[in-house]
This record gives structure tokens, C-alpha cells and sequence, in this order.
């Protein structure tokens, strides 16, 4: 059992850490064998998806936020990203998932080892189920040990379990205040700060925020809506040849999950690809000065607080490049993540009945022409 | 080859029997695929025809089969399942304790009072659904336990009270139960088993797809979940009848149980809408051949099964709810309604502390932060309990004050106002709606003009729902004011009763000229809106009272008085003054 001393623990305590589950791989597929939906089968709701992609290609875009109607497959894309995802290089052993080539970011334990061991460790797209426990979310005591053997122990929670990831949060504006409360801490400073039980550590925790949600019932906190780099709206399609092919693949699937995830591995195969290429290739894409002026154009048009809008548009449209195979960020690129980017940036205005979203759009077609 | 398989909905029969029939059928496709059908939702009060139907269903399922019955407010530890505290310490490792979903893999759950199910119990019940079992992360517990099961939803609600949204959507089955039709055999169980076993093996012809679309369209249903549903309950019915591939019939069969009763508008007849294209002009090209023929007249008998229970439908629901209306409103109609939540406020982490009276005591807390002293205390004794707690680690529950408000608006939109400054009024409780927003208060919005008042917006968190309804309020005809304030007394009960603390908002110009009675005359109307006004002062709600007029009025400043609200003429009213204004009578 290796020993952690708490980056800052208390009087030489000694804290010992569980040797309990190497980071397992609840987004990936439940003990009922259900593999999740293929992300390349997912019909339509594009805007969706290649938000979903660009958060892959650079996590640095920041979150992603979906809202939207009932039953559009929100929360079938984000789970269905898990499988999509190439694998990671991680440090054998470790609990967090430390990457061996980010010598500032390694957790206590891994800059203690010393000589690094890598392995090859799927990028972990975990679930924040309502009705978490902070205990769970934020890790703590190790109630097992303690009761068993008397000793303390640090069981780390989700968020360390989500770190280099994605952290889905389905229905989130139904999210307990406490636990928004320490998700807006941990993801602005990219660690989390367990003080409980006499424990005090503290451990990397940089993740992808994905969030899901009705509107309908009720509104995100300001705050946490603008911990989301990404806003995409999802509606139901209402056109009968998309609703028919939508039904008949759900049907397919749900009769036999493998039969359908192998019918779609080599699309996946395919996706796959395209974010390896896109990360690889995304050092490269260009940022013309014309682009960056017409970002900041935007932004001031629409009346955006602080530059992150213009930072997120930037930063999206430049992985759209490199998801595309182009070289520079250019207007198509701009025009395709602007409503994303900024529609849950723009300050409210009551006596406006348009939707943000509509807003970003005549926005943009003054600006780049119909 | 069944009794459910060949008694259904012979075109002959009188239609309450064809609808007993269906509701019948109903039972027997959910004993056969729950998990695919989500369940059922059953509208109406408790009472034999809930009963039958119930018994029904559950003469239908395997006998071994879990049936559990669950009220609508149950704390998450129950619900989800934690750690079990009494196991735990006599076992000294932690020991899971199933909640309620995970208890009720593989049956049948039973959802009480399930339009009382706040929003947050019926979306993590739906993400359950969904991954069709149960991700605990409490208490220190990580695991995964199966939870397939099927979801009757017992709808008690009257007029707008229903099931939510997210539970509604995901259940195959919307049932008001009628007098059950005793004569025929139930589905015998075999059948049942039988049937399961066909499931999986049913074909569904692409035609039938596209017309469950093409149906579920035309009917208005914009959810995915509909057709798709639809689908599942055609296919469990050519299971039950022991085809392999569903036929128009089973088709048929699932339009008027899933999708009729969701339809939100009614489709023309003949010939069929030009904006909605029935599927075939835009079905697959390699099937169009051999299939167009057939199609065309599939797609309308499917839409048409769906359309013959419709007006049915629909009146039986109207007939229900002004029933409902009239019970509700007696005085003592639902004096039982109020129901205690098994938490006050919103839980706010733990503490250390003493447990006197009153303090709730966080028993896992507690342990935990004694857990890793056991070994060492127990040196220090011998003998004596398991589990040695100190008055130190004891830790109690924090909950924040329930501080829920609700403000309810109440906007006079009659023509007077309208001339002047309707819109200006709209502006200002946008403005206010807003600032609510940020103080994560509830709205609700009364409009009153012409002869009466309407909730336009019952008590929501939605600041979109609100926008909504606030812009299609229409302006015009005369000012009810009486009106307008018995409906802002209703909905400060009806608060009060749901435990929150209701605010009144009103927007008016103060020319008040239509009375209770809805006869014009302005010192009538006066004096009524005076009467009316008079209980809200008893009643000691805060109040504000906007006058919209271009000069302030002597009534509406008289009325402010009778209601004991404050007064703020709106030209005085910029939107700091009145958000501040808010924020003071809130206080």
C-alpha cells in the first residue's frame, strides 16, 4: 500500500491510500453488457455532434452544454463518446490517470515515483448521476478501510475519476446547489481540495464539463452556464424521412446491441481517425489576423462580457479546421461554432422574445453576408 | 391464439367496450415487454377501475415477479439505495442497501401520487430508465445495480397537475382506467411467457415504421419517444398474437394506446394535410415499388385507428377536468393534498455539533467520522459495543432556511391599460422576472381583462415558460380588477399550501369597471376590487402594488392601502426602482 503524504496534511499524519478500484470504466459499459449507441450512428443533430467533437480534438474549448427537447438523444451522444474516444497514455497505477508526459501536472503520488511507467488507459467519460452523495463526488474517507482496518484512507470520487476526461451531468440544471457549488470551484482551478474527515489532499482534476437539460424545467446558474465553452441547442427533427431512419436504427439497436455496434465499427473506426488526425494536425492550423478580426467583430456586435467568447470562438473554429482537414481557420469555420460559442454569452435582455440563438445568427449574417 | 391476441377492438363493437378492450390489451403488452414499453401512466383518482386494472396487469406477469409500490416523495437513500447502516456495523465492511428502483428489476414499480414527483425524483427515475440500471454514488458506495423494470404512474392530478414531462414521455401507455369489461378471460400467463419469448424474434416491415411516423406526426407529437414506443407495443402485440412479423392490425392497436392519447391537435380527414406529406411520397426508394400501393392506405388506417379514439379521448379528459374543477372548487377539496416533504430546505453539507432537539443527526457522518477511531479506542476498552461514538463525532444535518418564494403577477391587460402602456407593464415584469431569476424564485403570472382572470402561468422556475406566456398576453376589453385579485388569493393558498412563500406583483392602472358579477359600471367594479382586496391585507401577504397609469391614481393608491401592499406609480418606476422595490417587500 502506498502512502501518500497530504500535500499539505495535517501534523504528519499519515494518509493511506485505498488500493480499491484502479479507475474503472462506468461510462464504458455497464455489468448488463449494454455497449452504448454508436456515435456515428447518431442521425441528424449535427450541431450537437460536432460540438462534441471539437471538445474531443481540444479539451480546452471548455465544456459542453446541450439543451434542448425531450427524446433528441442527448444523453445518447454523450455517452456515445465514450466509445468513440482513442485511447490515452496514462502512468501505470495511478489513480487519477496522470499523464506521464505532463511532468507539472502529475498528482503527489506519481511526482514521488520517480521513474514513470505508461500505459494505454481509456480516456474515462464519467456519469454524475443526480442524487451523488459530495462525499462521492469529491471523494473521502474510505469507509471500508476505516471500519476494517482502522486506517485512513482516501477513496477518490468522481472527479478524479473524470480527470483528463469528459464529467456528464445529465438533467443539470436539476443539480443539487452544493455539488454546483464545488464543480464551479474544481473545474476553474483544475484541482480538487478534499478537507473531510481529517483528510486533506488534493489531486488534479482538469475534465470536460458535459451538461444536459430541459430548460423547461428551470434555468442553469449564470455562473455555471458560463463554465460551458460550447452551447448547442438540440430540436427534435420534424422531417418523416429523419424521424423514420432515427426509430429504425433505436429499433435495431435495442434488438441486439452487438450486431449494431459492429455493423457501425468501421464508421467509428473512421471517426476515430478523424479527432487523431485533427489533434495531430491542430498545432498546425493557421489563425489568420482577418479571423481573429472578425471574432472580435462579432463579439463586440453581440455585446459578449470579456474576451472568453472570442477566445472559445477562436479556439472551436480552429478545431473545426483541423477536424476538416484545413489548414486555416476561415470563415465557414467562424460561421459554424458562433451560435455555440457565444449564444449563452449574450447578456440577457428580457424585451427581446428572439432566442440567443437567433440573435448570434443575424449577428453573423450582417457581419459575413448571407 | 390469445384472449388479448383476438378480442381486440372489433369494429363492431360499441365503442366503451372497444375502449375497455384496448385498455385490456394494454395490460397484457405491458406484462409482455415492460422494460421496452416504460410502463403505463393511469389518470384519475383511486378507485375500482385503477384496481381492476392494476390486477390485471398483475394476473398477466410471471408470479415471481417483483411489484413494488413507492410514495412520491422518498429521500434519495431510499430511492437509489446507500450504504445500510444496521448491516454495515455488524458485518464492520460497508454493505449496500438496495433502494427502490434496484428492487424492482425485473417488474413491475408503482409510482403514488406520481403528478406530486418533484422534478428532481422523476428525471432520476427516468436516467434510470434509461440505462436501465442504477448508478449509485452515495455514501462512499460506488456501484452499478440492474434496474429493468416497467413504471405505472398513478396520476392523481387535477386540471393542470400531471405526471412530469420526463417520466410521461418515456411511458409507452397514457390510460384514464374505465369500467374494466369483465366477461373475457384474462390473458393467461403462458400466453404471456410465450409472448416474451417471440419478442425478440418479431419483424417489423419498414411500411409500418414510416407509418407510425407519419402517424405520430401528423398528430402533432413532436417526441421521438412516441413513434418509437409505438413500435415496441406493435411489436409486443404481434408477439401476444403469435405472428412474427406485426401486422396493420398490431399497428393499428399501438396508434390509439400510444399515440392517440398524446396527440396535441386533431388531423383532417381527407385528404391529409398538404404541410404534413404522408410518409410514402418520401418512404425508401428501394421499397417504393412493391409497397406504394399498400402504403398509402396504411398510413391513413393507422392514422385513422389513432383519430377514432380521439374525440373520445379528448372529451373524456375535458369531461374529467371540469369535474376536477368543480371539486377543487369547494373549500375542503383537497385539504389531505398538503404533504410533508421528509426535507426542509435545501440540505446544505454537514457539521459538527451538538445533538439537542431538533438537530437532525447525519448517522453516516457520524460513523464515518468515527469509524477510523474503533481500533484504537477499542485498545483503551475492552468489551463494550461495536462501535465506540464519541460526542465528537457526531455531525448533524444543515439545511438552508426555506426561503422559496414565489412572486405572482398579477397583469391587468385590459383595454385601458393596453392604450397606455401594456407594453411598458410587459417590460417592467420582464425586468422583474429577471431579477427573480437571479434570486432563483418561483414566478407565476395572472392576466385579468374582459370579464375574468386566468392563471397563465402557474408557480415555475422557467424563466422561458414565463417570457412565453407574458408575450402572448393579449391586451384588450375591461378591467376586472375583483377578478384579478380572487385569482391572486387562490394561487397565495395554493402556495402556502406547497410550502413556499408567495409575493404579489400587481400591474395596474386602477380603473376598475367590471365587478365580480361581470356587470360593467365603475363604482360597482370599485367597490368589489376594494372587497377583494381586503383578505390579501388578512392574509399578510407582501404585496406591490405598479400603477401603470400616466398619473397616479387616488383608487389605485386607496387600493394598495386595502390590500396592504406598497405603491410605486410606474413613470416613477425605472427598472432599478422596481427591482429594488421587489427585493424590499420581499424582505
Amino acid at each position: 500500500m502506498d502512502q501518500v503524504p497530504g500535500d499539505h496534511g495535517r501534523g504528519g499524519e499519515e494518509v493511506a491510500v485505498s488500493s480499491v478500484p484502479p479507475r474503472t470504466k462506468a461510462g464504458r459499459a455497464s455489468p448488463g453488457g449494454r455497449a452504448p449507441y454508436p456515435f456515428a450512428a447518431i442521425v441528424a443533430q449535427e450541431e450537437m455532434l460536432r460540438a462534441l467533437l471539437i471538445a474531443a480534438v481540444d479539451g480546452s474549448v471548455g465544456g459542453v452544454l446541450v439543451l434542448g427537447d425531450r427524446g433528441t438523444g442527448k444523453s445518447t451522444a454523450v455517452r456515445a463518446l465514450a466509445a468513440l474516444l482513442p485511447p490515452m497514455k496514462a502512468v501505470a497505477g495511478c489513480r487519477f490517470g496522470c499523464d506521464p508526459a505532463d511532468a507539472a501536472a502529475l498528482c503527489a503520488d506519481c511526482r514521488a515515483r520517480g521513474r514513470l511507467k505508461a500505459i494505454e488507459a481509456p480516456v474515462p467519460v464519467v456519469d454524475l448521476p443526480l442524487g451523488a452523495t459530495e462525499d462521492r463526488v469529491a471523494g473521502a474517507l474510505d469507509i471500508e478501510r476505516a471500519l476494517a482496518d482502522g486506517v485512513k484512507a482516501f477513496e477518490p470520487g468522481l472527479l478524479a475519476r473524470a480527470h483528463r476526461g469528459f464529467l456528464y451531468i445529465d438533467e443539470v440544471n436539476l443539480l443539487e446547489d452544493h455539488l454546483v457549488d464545488l464543480l464551479l470551484d474544481v473545474a476553474a482551478s483544475g484541482e480538487n481540495l478534499v478537507e473531510r474527515e481529517g483528510i486533506s489532499i488534493r489531486h488534479p482534476a482538469r475534465f470536460v464539463l458535459v451538461g444536459s437539460g430541459n430548460p423547461e424545467e428551470g434555468e442553469l446558474r449564470p455562473q455555471l452556464l458560463d463554465r460551458f465553452g460550447l452551447c448547442v441547442e438540440v430540436r427534435t427533427p420534424m422531417d418523416v424521412p429523419t424521424r423514420i431512419e432515427v426509430i429504425r436504427r433505436r429499433d435495431a439497436y435495442e434488438r441486439d446491441h452487438a450486431a449494431f455496434c459492429a455493423a457501425w465499427e468501421k464508421e467509428q473506426a473512421k471517426l476515430r481517425r478523424r479527432i487523431l488526425a485533427a489533434r495531430a494536425h491542430i498545432g498546425q492550423v493557421a489563425v489568420p489576423d482577418a479571423a481573429l478580426e472578425r471574432a472580435a467583430t462579432l463579439c463586440l456586435a453581440l455585446g459578449t462580457d470579456g474576451l472568453r467568447g472570442e477566445l472559445t470562438l477562436i479556439r472551436a473554429a480552429r478545431a473545426l479546421a483541423a477536424l476538416e482537414g484545413r489548414t486555416s481557420v476561415g470563415d465557414a469555420e467562424l460561421r459554424a461554432v458562433a451560435s455555440p460559442a457565444l449564444r449563452h454569452r449574450l447578456r440577457r435582455n428580457p424585451l427581446d422574445e428572439t432566442s440567443s440563438g437567433a440573435r448570434v445568427e443575424r449577428a453573423v449574417a450582417e457581419l459575413f453576408g448571407p | 391464439m390469445t384472449a388479448a391476441g383476438d378480442g381486440r377492438a372489433g369494429p363492431r363493437a360499441a365503442p366503451e367496450d372497444s375502449v375497455a378492450l384496448d385498455q385490456r390489451a394494454a395490460a397484457a403488452l405491458l406484462a409482455v415487454d415492460p422494460v421496452g414499453l416504460g410502463g403505463a401512466v393511469l389518470r384519475g383518482g383511486p378507485g375500482p377501475e385503477r384496481d381492476a386494472w392494476l390486477a390485471q396487469l398483475r394476473r398477466n406477469l410471471p408470479a415471481a415477479t417483483p411489484w413494488r409500490r413507492m410514495p412520491a416523495a422518498v429521500p434519495d437513500s431510499r430511492l437509489l439505495g446507500g450504504l445500510d447502516l444496521t448491516a454495515t456495523l455488524a458485518a464492520g465492511r460497508p454493505v449496500a442497501e438496495r433502494g427502490l428502483l434496484a428492487e424492482a428489476d425485473g417488474g413491475l414499480l408503482l409510482l403514488a401520487m406520481a403528478e406530486r414527483a418533484a422534478p428532481g425524483m422523476a428525471a432520476r427515475i427516468a436516467a434510470v430508465m434509461d440505462a436501465q440500471e442504477v448508478a449509485l454514488e452515495r455514501d462512499g458506495l460506488a456501484r452499478r445495480l440492474p434496474a429493468r423494470f416497467g413504471l405505472v404512474a398513478l396520476d392523481e392530478g387535477v386540471e393542470e397537475e400531471r405526471v412530469a414531462e420526463a417520466l410521461r414521455d418515456r411511458l409507452a401507455f397514457h390510460i384514464s382506467p374505465g369500467r374494466p369489461g369483465d366477461d373475457d378471460p384474462p390473458t393467461s400467463r403462458d400466453a404471456i411467457a410465450a409472448a416474451r419469448a417471440r419478442l425478440a424474434a418479431v419483424r417489423v416491415p419498414a411500411e409500418m415504421t414510416e407509418a407510425l411516423a407519419g402517424a405520430a406526426l401528423a398528430l402533432g407529437i413532436a417526441s421521438l419517444r412516441a413513434p418509437m414506443l409505438a413500435q415496441r407495443a406493435a411489436i409486443a402485440a404481434a408477439a401476444l398474437s403469435g405472428r412474427r412479423e406485426v401486422s396493420a392490425e398490431d399497428a393499428a392497436l399501438a396508434a390509439r394506446l400510444v399515440l392517440a392519447p398524446r396527440a396535441t391537435r386533431v388531423p383532417e380527414a381527407e385528404p391529409p394535410p398538404a404541410e404534413e406529406p404522408p410518409p410514402p411520397e418520401q418512404g425508401e426508394t428501394q421499397d417504393a415499388p412493391k409497397g406504394a400501393e399498400e402504403q398509402a392506405p396504411l398510413a391513413d388506417r393507422i392514422l385513422d385507428a389513432a383519430r377514432a379514439v380521439l374525440p373520445e379521448g379528448l372529451l373524456a379528459g375535458l369531461g374529467a377536468g371540469l369535474r376536477e374543477a368543480a371539486r377543487h372548487a369547494s373549500p375542503d377539496g383537497r385539504a389531505g393534498a398538503r404533504h410533508a416533504t421528509p426535507l426542509r430546505g435545501r440540505p446544505a453539507g454537514v457539521r459538527q455539533g451538538e445533538l439537542r432537539s431538533g438537530a437532525r443527526l447525519a448517522l453516516v457522518e457520524t460513523l464515518r467520522a468515527a469509524a477510523p477511531w474503533q481500533k484504537l479506542r477499542r485498545t483503551q476498552r475492552t468489551g463494550g459495543p461495536r462501535v465506540l461514538v464519541k460526542r465528537e463525532d457526531i455531525r448533524l444535518r444543515r439545511f438552508e432556511a426555506p426561503q422559496e418564494t414565489t412572486a405572482i403577477f398579477v397583469v391587468d391587460a385590459s383595454g385601458s391599460a393596453a392604450m397606455h402602456r401594456l407594453a411598458e407593464a410587459k417590460g417592467a415584469v420582464e425586468l422583474l422576472l429577471a431579477d427573480c431569476y437571479v434570486r432563483r424564485d418561483k414566478v407565476a403570472l395572472i392576466g385579468f381583462r374582459g370579464a375574468g382572470a386566468e392563471v397563465l402561468l402557474p408557480p415555475t422556475a422557467s424563466l422561458v415558460r414565463a417570457k412565453r406566456s407574458l408575450a402572448g398576453l393579449p391586451g384588450g376589453g375591461g378591467t376586472p380588477l375583483a377578478a384579478g385579485l380572487d385569482a391572486a388569493r387562490g394561487m397565495v393558498e395554493a402556495c402556502r399550501r406547497a410550502g413556499r412563500t408567495p409575493l404579489i406583483v400587481l400591474l395596474t392602472d386602477g380603473r376598475a369597471n367590471v365587478a365580480r358579477d361581470g356587470t360593467g359600471g365603475r363604482a360597482g367594479a370599485e367597490a368589489d376590487a376594494l372587497e377583494a382586496a381586503r383578505p390579501l391585507r388578512l392574509a399578510a401577504v407582501p404585496a406591490l402594488l405598479v400603477d401603470t397609469a400616466p398619473r397616479p391614481q387616488a383608487f389605485a393608491k386607496g387600493l394598495a392601502a386595502a390590500m396592504g401592499a406598497r405603491y410605486l406609480p410606474l413613470p416613477a418606476a425605472d427598472a432599478a426602482r422596481l427591482s429594488q422595490a421587489v427585493r424590499e417587500t420581499a424582505a
